[in-house]
Formats: structure tokens, C-alpha cells, sequence
């Protein structure tokens, strides 16, 4: 396979004067930048294998049986959605406190209005988003446009939400949901077509998704050219697509196995594209990382700090209320204590996933891998029997070795 | 009068890349109150650190003799304990924390660890008569005045046993009769056997309290003059400060050709703006500038002299409480009460503190060129990432920004290069006219010429520059007519032709009261 390397005509200068600069060995550097940049994901993304290969050991490969991984969705699916919104509270440089009160919130709400009013689920769904966005918005005006502090006001929140949740339950756990709110949090995918040892639909989705990524990368790769930009080596580039195509495969297979792609693996699917697309290539994305990482630099440069935070805070709202229902639905009942600490789980993927303390840094991804170290470590000392009490001590443990880590990586790369 | 109680010999005091003490020496007598002046940057402050410990002994060259003896202090603690106290420009009081509880702030009256309140506020008590504030000892300090709490600062160096009083800038912040009273103190203490060094640049102060003065210009002393003798006037002073050669730092400029019949792209009218906090104090006061395409206009001015909070407060009232004025953009009037209009109307703000308020310094470079302009590379609220690229791609060679590739984090570039790029950010976002405040603040010489080009060409393209900097050589190499403030106030209007240092520093130390 032969390197290739990318060389542009220098570009148009826009604003004249002396031109400079070489261009020779930039693919190097660009890898060697991005890895550097990345190294927290990278080193998270190592981790992630290094636990999950540990626990498919000391289970006897356990952890890796189609049922257990459908499982792991299953059980860890709300965390990483509340994770997506909450990388993105603390990149815009705060922290929501309420969301674990929210979850719990929206579940008594969609469990008063389909077991006691009879709604139907459809529209529940739909009021319980916008219950929870506006129990987003709320707190989002308190902090974006009264300048109270975030903690203080989702502190508040924590314990308002949680307050209305035993008002609407009255103590008491309501159930059950009707079957088509319960899918959201246990069912699979419909099976159709002639019986094959896997789960055909599931097979379908993956062979699509392969095609689509693939599609997507090499079209990417052409417009780097079109742009005369350096792009990366082809024999690099393969090796990307291999490792694309491969992980999406096993995944595929594995649940495909069992009962098929569960549903809540989908929304959940749906999310980290659209929420990684936002971050990355909309301009309300960049507008987040710009406020977090300087609010001054960023209001001189016209950013509406403002707004964005007060959006920022809506949405948690509303994938609070989704992770809510997810919840309620998969415990196929809305309980007052339902959620309890899930903000804490979530604020500890994003650290876990790279996010900063003092906001600017993080990606959508780095909040699953994030999410996904503290969900195996859960389903894989479940397996092994450790009681709860041990596990979170060694939960504890991870977090803070994760981001000493980042710190001591830092202070060694003198960054 | 009596023999000297410091001498400063030949102090040479080198950064990273800078040199900003090349030769300096300083002798002040017992008992005397000693002015340090120069223009900004010009090496007093560094000279000041040097002195209090601040940069310790073997980070220089030169002696450092106190009352006789070698010093060679290793921090400010050491300086202190011999009797050296400086105050700085930014006041280091906690303001949650009392009167009495600030001075003794480090050095508390106590006994195994527990502070003695009686001793404290007795010893308070006397400490602010003697400084002649009249509050007291429990108060917090943020609930008194900047003046006063620039009297507890003093409070605080008596606690000191201080036997050389040092004062970086004292009045900057101050209105005129906190400004008198302080200066009385200074006298006062003077008469209390205390010398004093004041570092100022108003002339008016100078020859108010100082006995003798020693003048520092690019990282040399120049002269010491005795304030008292007659033939030494604030003229005099100025040529001592400004008296440098202009050489050919500048690229060839050929001067804007005035069409009066056109209206002025920029243009501000009977601009006023109240300080932030102390609604008393007018930072700007009925300023009335304008600026025309292709032309480029200066605005000098020592510090405080409001130039940043008047560019500022009309780019997005982004400083202080907006008190009245127009902004007329070719002659028709705008709004720009948020930065989002401001821009939108054309305008770009350069800020003169690029670390704080112009970059995110933990981002890209990429990402930091595109972000006022996002929308120009975007469709429907999504970014192309691939013509963001080749957009920085592009100023990276044109403004010829070092570094390896546009993804490098802009934290670690040197400051030329991140003011490339705070500039590559505006004229991306395609502004009539740019706002630039100190362009060529703490960058080395190369890349000063370099930028001074890019400002050139902006004007030769037609944009309208206002130039605000207080390297005045700068603003003569560059200005086609440069506006003079002091403390808030247009104090002249100066075309290119009749500019001189001279002519400019006089009106900016010019006393409008």
C-alpha cells in the first residue's frame, strides 16, 4: 500500500501580506496533534477495553454473552443519555444537579397520566419532553438570565423535583404502563422474515449502518480534497474504516444473537450521532465550547452566552424527561425514590469522559465512554457478585483515577 | 538633606525573549520622596518587583544596597522584613475581611494561633488615625471607598514597620480629592522620617510631592532631576520620557487623502460612560471622535485615561453604565447596545487584553478564527468543517502565524502570534471598522512590523482603523491624525503633520481641572 500525501496549492491569502509557512510533514503533526489533544478519549477508549477484557476473564466470558450485553443497554441506556446532556452543561462551564430529581419527576408525571387518566402513550411521551424542557428552561432562566449560579439553582431543583414527584405519587408506586411506553425501556426490535439463527431486522440495521459510515467517511475524505486540505494517508484511512466496520459487526452479531437490537439502543444510537454532530459542526455547538472555555472572549466575539446557556439547560431538561421514561417504563412502574443519584452517575461519566471542571473541553463520545467504564464496571461486578456496598467504593476509585490521570498527563506534557 | 538610603546599581532584568531592565540605576536619599516616571512598559514596575523581592535576588543583575547593605532578597516577605513595602496598582485587600483583620493580614497579633482582638483593634485603631482614615477598624473593606482602601494598604505597610514606602501608580484609580489626600499622606509621612518611591506619570503629582525624579525610558535610566530646581519643568520631564529616535519600524505609509464630503464611517458623539461600580465617576466623558475609510486614527493616552472604556462601552457596552452618546456609522445612526449588533453593524473590537477577553486559549486556532463569523461558513446552523480549514489554513500562511498546523491549541503560541490570530478573527468577520487597542502590546519587535503591515493594508483596503496605544512612536509611525484623552477626556485632536511626542504627551498629562 503506498502513502499518499496530499499536497495543496497555497490557498488564496485573505487578507494579503506575506505568505510562509511550509506545508511538508503537516499529516504527522496533524495525527500526532489530534492524538495529543484526544488523549484523555484515547486513554478512556484504552481503559474501556482493558475493563472489559478483564471482566469477560474473571466471568469466563460472561460478560460478553449476547444476554449480558443486552443487558448492559438495557441497565445502563438512561445514565448515557443523561451523560449526553450533561457533557454539555459542564463544557458550557456548569453543573446540573437536578436531573437525577427529573428522571424521577417525569415518571410520576407519564404514570399519572397514562395509569390514572388513561392518556395515551404517544402523547404522553410527548408532554412528559416538554414537561421536562420546561423544567429545563426554568432552571435555565435562573441561571442564564438572573445569573444565579448553576449549582445553587439545580441544587434547588434537585430538591423541588423530587418534592413534586412524592406529591404526585403521594408516596405510593403507580404502575403498570401501558405496552407501548413499556417498550421503550425493555422491548427489542420486531422480528420478521425467515427463522435464521440471528435476529434479522437487527442483522439489516447493521449491514445499513456499515454502509452508511463507510459512505460517510470516504465522502468526508473527498471533500478534504475538494478543499485542498491535507487529508491522512489512504493505508491510515483503511485502517479507520476496518476498525469502524469490525466494532459496528461484533456489536451487530452479538445482539442479534439474542432477542435483536433493544429499542432504548436505538434512541440511545440516534442521540450520540445527533448530539455529536451538534457539538462538532453546528454553530450552537461551537457557541458551548466557546462560552465554557472564556465567557468574556466569547461575549466580545458576539456569542449570546445568554441564550445558549438558557438552551443548554432546556435540553438536559428534555433528555432528563427522556431518561425519565426510559426508567419508569423499564421498571414498568414510577416510584418516588426512582432516579436517586443518577446525576452524580452522570456528572462522573462526563469527568470520566474527559470533561473539565472548569468547562470548554469534552465531545458526546467521551460521556458514553465514559458512562460505558462505569456501566461495565457495574453489570461486571454484578456478575462476579460484589456486593453494592464494595461497588461503589471501587466506582469512587475510578473516577478519581481517571481524571488524576488527565492531571498528571497534563502537568507531565507541561500544558 | 541626607545621604542616600537606596541605591539600585546597574540592574539588567531579562525575560523570556525581552529584555526589560537593561541598565538601571536608582538612588534615593533618606527622608525623600523619589517620582519613578517613564511611558508604559517603559520598565518601572519590573524595577519596582526587583526591588521588593518580587522577581528575587539571581533572577537579575546588578546591587541592591539598603540602608548600606547588600539586600538580596529572596521574596517579599525578605524585603518586607527589612522595611520595604511595596503597594501595588491592583490593591491586595480581601474584601470580606475587616479593616483591622486586612493589616494585620499575614503578621496577626496572636498567641498560639489565636488572633488577640484586643491588641488588634487597639492596635488598628491607632494605625488608621495615623493614615488619617476615620472608619471604623471592623468594617469590611468592600464597603469603603477605593481612596480609603488605598489608606488601609498604607495602614497595612506602617504595620510593616515600613522604612521605604513604594507606590506603583497610587492615584490611577482615585478621583481627585481621594488623589489629594493621599498625596498629603505621603508629605505627612515623609515629615515621620519615611521615604517614599511613587511611581506616576501626572506631572501635576510629581511636582506636588516628589523631591527628586528619576526618569526610565526603554529599560534605562535616563536622568534624576531635582523636582525643586527651577529649571527642571514639566517640558523638561516629557523630552526626558519621550526622547527616542523614530526609525524605520514602520512600513512606507502613504497618508489618507481627506474626502471631506463624505460622511465618516465611524463616528461617536458626546460619549459618556459612568464607572461600573463607583456611579460617581465619569471614566468617559463626552468624547466625540470620528474616523473616515482608509484612514487610521490614534488614540493615546496614559493608563486611565478611559481610551479601553470608551472603545469598549460603545463596542456592545460591553464596559461600565452607558450615560449618554450617539454612534453614527456613515452618518447614520446605529445601535450597538449588544457586541451581536456592534458586529452586525461592521464594527470589530481588537481587545488589548487578548488572553482575558479575545481568545479561548484552550481551543484551536481554527476554531478560534471562525467563531465571530460563524454563520460565513456555515449553512443553516452547520458548520462545513472543511471550509473552516481552509478559511484558517489561509490566514495562517497570510498572517504567517507559526505553528505547525491550524489544530495547535492557541494557549501555547507565543503572544505575537496569538494577537495574529485575535486579529485574523476580526477580519474574518469583515468589519468597516476595526477598533484596535494596543496591538502590539507585550510582542517582540518582528512581529510588531508584521502586524503593522496587516493594519496597513486594512486601511489601504478601505477599512476604517482606530489605533489606540500608548507606545506613542507607534502611533506617530502609523496615525493619520491621532485624538489625545486624559483621565476620561478628549484633551486634543492632533493631524499627522504637527504630531510630535512632545506635543502629545503634553496633552495627555494635560490637567482638564
Amino acid at each position: 500500500m503506498s502513502t499518499e500525501v496530499t499536497k495543496s496549492p497555497a490557498a488564496a491569502p485573505p487578507g494579503g501580506g506575506p505568505a510562509g509557512g511550509g506545508r511538508g510533514g503537516n499529516v504527522l503533526q496533524l495525527l500526532a496533534g489530534n492524538l495529543r489533544g484526544n488523549m484523555r478519549q484515547y486513554g478512556m477508549l484504552i481503559a474501556l477495553g482493558l475493563i472489559v477484557a478483564l471482566f469477560a476473564i474473571w466471568t469466563d466470558g460472561q460478560l460478553l454473552l449476547p444476554r449480558n450485553v443486552s443487558n448492559l443497554v438495557l441497565q445502563n441506556g438512561y445514565v448515557l443519555i443523561l451523560a449526553i446532556g450533561m457533557m454539555l452543561v459542564i463544557i458550557a462551564g456548569h453543573i446540573d444537579l437536578s436531573v437525577g430529581s427529573m428522571t424521577a419527576f417525569v415518571g410520576a408525571f407519564a404514570a399519572v397520566l397514562t395509569v390514572q387518566h388513561g392518556v395515551p402513550w404517544p402523547i404522553t411521551l410527548v408532554l412528559c419532553l416538554i414537561a421536562g424542557a420546561i423544567g429545563g428552561a426554568a432552571q435555565g432562566f435562573f441561571i442564564a438570565y438572573l445569573g444565579i449560579p448553576s449549582f445553587i439553582v439545580t441544587l434547588a431543583g434537585m430538591l423541588i423535583f423530587r418534592g413534586f414527584t412524592e406529591i404526585l405519587l403521594q408516596g405510593q408506586t403507580l404502575g403498570p404502563f401501558p405496552n407501548g411506553l413499556q417498550k421503550m425501556g425493555n422491548g427489542f426490535l420486531p422480528e420478521v422474515g425467515p427463522h435464521t439463527n440471528y435476529h434479522n431486522i437487527t442483522l439489516l440495521l447493521g449491514l445499513v449502518l456499515i454502509v452508511f459510515a463507510v459512505l460517510q467517511e470516504v465522502r468526508d475524505r473527498r471533500r478534504q480534497r475538494e478543499f485542498s486540505l491535507d487529508v491522512v494517508p489512504l493505508n491510515l484511512f483503511l485502517l479507520k474504516l476496518v476498525s469502524i466496520v469490525a466494532a459496528i459487526l461484533v456489536l451487530t452479531l452479538l445482539l442479534a444473537s439474542y432477542k435483536g437490537a433493544p429499542i432504548l439502543l436505538l434512541v440511545l444510537g440516534a442521540l450520540v450521532v445527533g448530539y455529536g454532530y451538534v457539538m462538532r459542526n453546528a454553530v450552537f455547538g461551537r457557541h458551548i465550547y466557546a462560552i465554557g472555555g472564556n465567557l468574556p472572549a466569547a461575549k466580545l466575539s458576539g456569542v449570546k452566552d445568554k441564550k445558549v446557556t438558557f438552551l443548554v439547560f432546556m435540553n438536559m431538561g428534555a433528555l432528563a424527561a427522556l431518561a425519565g421514561l426510559a426508567i419508569a417504563a423499564r421498571l414498568n412502574a414510577a416510584s418516588p425514590k426512582a432516579g436517586l443519584n443518577y446525576e452524580l452517575e452522570a456528572i462522573a461519566s462526563s469527568f470520566i469522559g474527559g470533561a473539565s471542571m472548569s468547562g470548554g473541553v469534552g465531545t458526546v463520545l467521551g460521556a458514553i465512554i465514559g458512562g460505558l467504564v462505569l456501566g461495565v464496571l457495574n453489570n461486571g461486578m454484578n456478575l462476579l457478585s460484589v456486593g453494592t456496598d464494595w461497588q461503589q467504593v471501587i466506582k469512587g476509585f475510578a473516577l478519581l483515577a481517571a481524571v488524576g490521570f488527565d492531571v498528571w498527563n497534563k502537568r507531565r506534557s507541561g500544558s | 538633606m541626607a545621604g542616600p538610603v537606596l541605591e539600585m546599581r546597574s540592574i539588567v532584568k531579562t525575560f523570556p525573549g525581552v529584555k526589560a531592565l537593561s541598565d538601571v540605576t536608582l538612588t534615593v536619599r533618606q527622608g525623600e520622596v523619589h517620582a519613578v516616571c517613564g511611558e508604559n512598559g517603559a520598565g518601572k514596575s519590573t524595577l519596582m518587583k526587583v526591588l521588593s523581592g518580587v522577581h528575587p535576588h539571581g533572577s537579575y543583575e546588578g546591587d541592591i544596597l539598603f540602608e548600606g547593605q547588600v539586600c538580596r532578597f529572596r521574596d517579599i516577605r525578605a524585603s518586607e522584613q527589612r522595611g520595604i513595602v511595596i503597594i501595588h496598582q491592583e490593591l491586595a485587600l480581601v474584601p470580606h475581611l475587616s479593616l483591622a483583620e486586612n493589616i494585620f493580614l499575614g503578621n496577626e497579633h496572636a498567641a498560639r494561633g489565636f488572633i488577640n482582638w484586643r491588641d488588634t483593634l487597639r492596635h488598628a485603631t491607632e494605625l488608621l488615625r495615623r493614615v488619617g482614615l476615620d472608619e471604623h477598624p471592623e468594617t469590611r473593606v468592600a464597603d469603603i471607598g477605593v481612596g480609603k482602601q488605598q489608606l488601609v494598604e498604607i495602614a497595612k505597610a506602617l504595620s510593616k514597620k515600613v522604612r521605604l514606602l513604594i507606590l506603583d501608580e497610587p492615584t490611577a484609580a482615585l478621583n481627585d480629592e481621594d488623589s489629594g489626600k493621599l498625596l498629603d499622606l505621603i508629605l505627612q509621612l515623609k515629615d515621620q522620617d519615611i521615604t517614599s518611591i511613587i511611581i506616576s506619570h501626572k506631572l501635576n503629582e510629581i511636582r506636588r510631592v516628589a523631591d527628586s525624579v528619576t526618569i526610565i525610558r526603554d529599560g534605562l535610566s535616563i536622568e534624576t532631576l531635582d523636582v525643586r530646581a527651577p529649571e527642571t519643568t514639566e517640558d523638561r520631564i516629557i523630552s526626558g520620557m519621550v526622547g527616542r529616535d523614530l526609525d524605520s519600524r514602520f512600513p512606507e505609509r502613504t497618508p489618507h487623502r481627506t474626502e471631506e464630503g463624505a460622511a465618516p464611517a465611524l463616528e461617536i458623539r458626546n460619549w459618556t460612560v459612568h464607572h461600573p461600580i463607583d456611579q460617581h465617576r465619569k471614566v468617559v466623558d463626552d468624547v466625540s471622535i470620528r474616523v473616515r475609510r482608509g484612514e487610521i486614527v490614534g488614540i493615546a493616552g496614559l493608563m486611565g485615561a478611559g481610551r479601553t472604556e470608551l472603545a469598549m462601552s460603545v463596542f456592545g457596552r460591553a464596559y461600565g453604565r452607558y450615560a449618554g452618546g450617539t454612534v453614527l456609522k456613515d452618518g447614520e445612526e446605529i445601535r450597538t447596545r449588544t457586541v451581536a449588533e456592534a458586529v452586525g453593524h461592521g464594527i470589530a473590537y481588537v481587545t488589548e487584553d487578548r488572553k482575558h477577553y479575545g481568545l479561548n486559549l484552550i481551543d484551536t486556532i481554527n476554531r478560534n478564527i471562525s467563531l465571530t463569523a460563524l454563520h460565513k461558513v456555515a449553512r443553516r446552523g452547520v458548520v462545513d468543517e472543511h471550509e473552516e480549514r481552509q478559511v484558517s489554513e489561509g490566514f495562517r500562511q497570510s498572517m504567517n502565524i507559526k505553528a505547525p498546523t491550524v489544530f495547535e491549541t492557541v494557549g501555547k503560541l507565543s503572544g505575537g502570534n496569538q494577537q495574529k490570530v485575535v486579529l485574523s478573527k476580526w477580519i474574518f468577520a469583515g468589519p468597516d471598522v476595526l477598533i484596535l487597542d494596543e496591538p502590539t502590546r507585550g510582542i517582540d519587535v518582528g512581529a510588531k512590523y508584521e502586524i503593522y503591515t496587516v493594519i496597513d493594508q486594512l486601511a489601504a483596503q478601505g477599512k476604517a482603523v482606530v489605533f489606540i496605544s500608548s507606545e506613542l512612536p507607534e502611533l506617530l509611525g502609523m496615525c493619520d491624525r491621532i485624538y489625545t484623552m486624559a483621565a476620561g477626556r478628549l484633551t486634543g485632536e492632533v493631524p499627522r503633520a504637527e504630531a510630535t511626542q512632545e506635543v502629545l504627551m503634553r496633552r495627555m498629562t494635560k490637567d482638564k481641572r
